[in-house]
């Protein structure tokens, strides 16, 4: 995946933010609903289920497209953070509380190099996770994307809860300061 | 509000986005986000992570009709319902909280009011009113406490919290937050176990207030 593409991505949820351009929407749709699907199988959804919950984070995506700020989310933030919500929604009691929305000034400009330079952030965040050892990542995955508290990680991988944990924040220690090293080049 | 300058820990953060935290907490933090841009743009970048790990999911193929039945859908879905709005001092969280109506107190004592907003196995979630200078009764409690300021302020062991700041509270502090001398202080705190008062009275008290 390269920045360029990533780009595309975060073009298209802009196009469907402002124009309710619904072949941009297909584009997001051929590229997100199979890595959605993906997501919801290894959290445990059968197939048909994680269909439906694709289908119900699509039409999110495209009913609260007015809400999308490219100055702080690429597309794939976005759309990860919608799903996540209701994949969560699915197995807690109550509906997870969200922040208020951020108030935008009616009339604001999109600053473009700020725009950019979160952009390029985020393509340094994904050549750092590249780097990481599998293990690594997959405990990422875990914890980004699994429906079960820390607790139960350790039961289904065999490891010990501290050693989950240290790997989680070695990984993120790791991305962060590869961000650094990146940004000080 | 540039002034907060009391956060919620980074562990914590984590654990409302996965959503594993009770839901009183969960209330708290999110209550807590909408006021304060630091938080906010951890959960955010938190997101670009997860994105991040998203995109990079092998895809899993789906049904051929599934595109054109999404395209079906987008006119005749539902408009997704009203998002609920903060109202003066209450973030959207608290007020969706008090389901959009304005606090009813209840005296406790000595000036102090409280609403109960929730009481369950979960914990409890409460909104307080300490009128200026007075002293919530010293206790402890069995879990965590997240105390949010949302106007005027306290002051404990641990501190001076403004409007905005959250004070995380283990079950080892035995604390007495104190209302700051500008105005009357209102928090949103949240337990995850009842809080036990050191004094006696109150203590028989406690079945009654559910505190």
């Amino acid at each position: 995946m390269t920045p360029a593409q990533r780009t595309e991505q975060t073009q298209w949820l802009l196009a469907v933010r402002d124009r309710r351009d619904r072949e941009a929407f297909g584009r997001l749709f051929d590229f997100f609903a199979p890595r959605l699907k993906a997501m919801l199988i290894r959290s445990g959804l059968r197939d048909g289920s994680a269909e439906d919950v694709v289908q119900d984070v699509m039409i999110s995506v495209w009913n609260k497209a007015a809400q999308f700020d490219p100055h702080r989310a690429e597309a794939s933030a976005w759309i990860y953070r919608i799903a996540r919500n209701r994949q969560i929604d699915l197995y807690r009691r109550k509906p997870l509380p969200e922040p208020e929305l951020m108030q935008e000034p009616e009339s604001s400009e999109p600053d473009a190099p700020q725009i950019l330079a979160m952009e390029q952030e985020a393509a340094q965040l994904r050549e750092a996770l590249q780097k990481l050892r599998p293990e690594q990542i997959e405990a990422l995955r875990h914890a980004y994307m699994d429906e079960m508290p820390h607790s139960e990680i350790s039961r289904i991988t065999g490891l010990p809860l501290g050693t989950i944990k240290s790997r989680i924040r070695l990984g993120l220690d790791r991305l962060r300061r590869d961000l650094t090293d990146l940004r000080s080049q | 509000m540039s002034k907060i300058t009391h956060h919620i820990p980074e562990e914590m953060l984590r654990a409302y986005a996965a959503g594993t935290l009770p839901q009183p907490f969960a209330v708290v933090i999110a209550a807590h986000v909408s006021l304060c841009d630091a938080c906010r743009a951890a959960v955010e970048t938190e997101a670009a992570l997860g994105g991040a790990l998203l995109s990079s999911m092998a895809p899993a193929a789906v049904s051929s009709g599934a595109k054109d039945r999404l395209f079906a859908a987008l006119d005749s879905a539902p408009p997704p319902p009203p998002q609920q709005r903060g109202s003066g001092i209450f973030p959207a969280p608290v007020m969706e909280a008090l389901k959009g109506q304005p606090p009813r107190w209840k005296m406790l004592g000595g000036g102090i009011r409280q609403q109960i907003l929730s009481a369950d196995a979960e914990g409890s979630l409460r909104l307080l009113y300490i009128p200026r200078g007075r002293a919530v009764p010293e206790h402890t409690h069995g879990g965590l406490e997240l105390t949010l300021v949302l106007q005027g302020s306290f002051s404990d062991c641990e501190g001076r919290f403004g409007a905005g700041d959250v004070e995380v509270a283990s079950d080892d502090v035995d604390h007495q937050p104190m209302a700051g001398d500008e105005g009357p202080c209102i928090c949103l705190a949240a337990t995850d176990a009842p809080l036990r008062f050191r004094a006696m009275i109150p203590r028989l008290l406690q079945p009654l207030f559910r505190i």
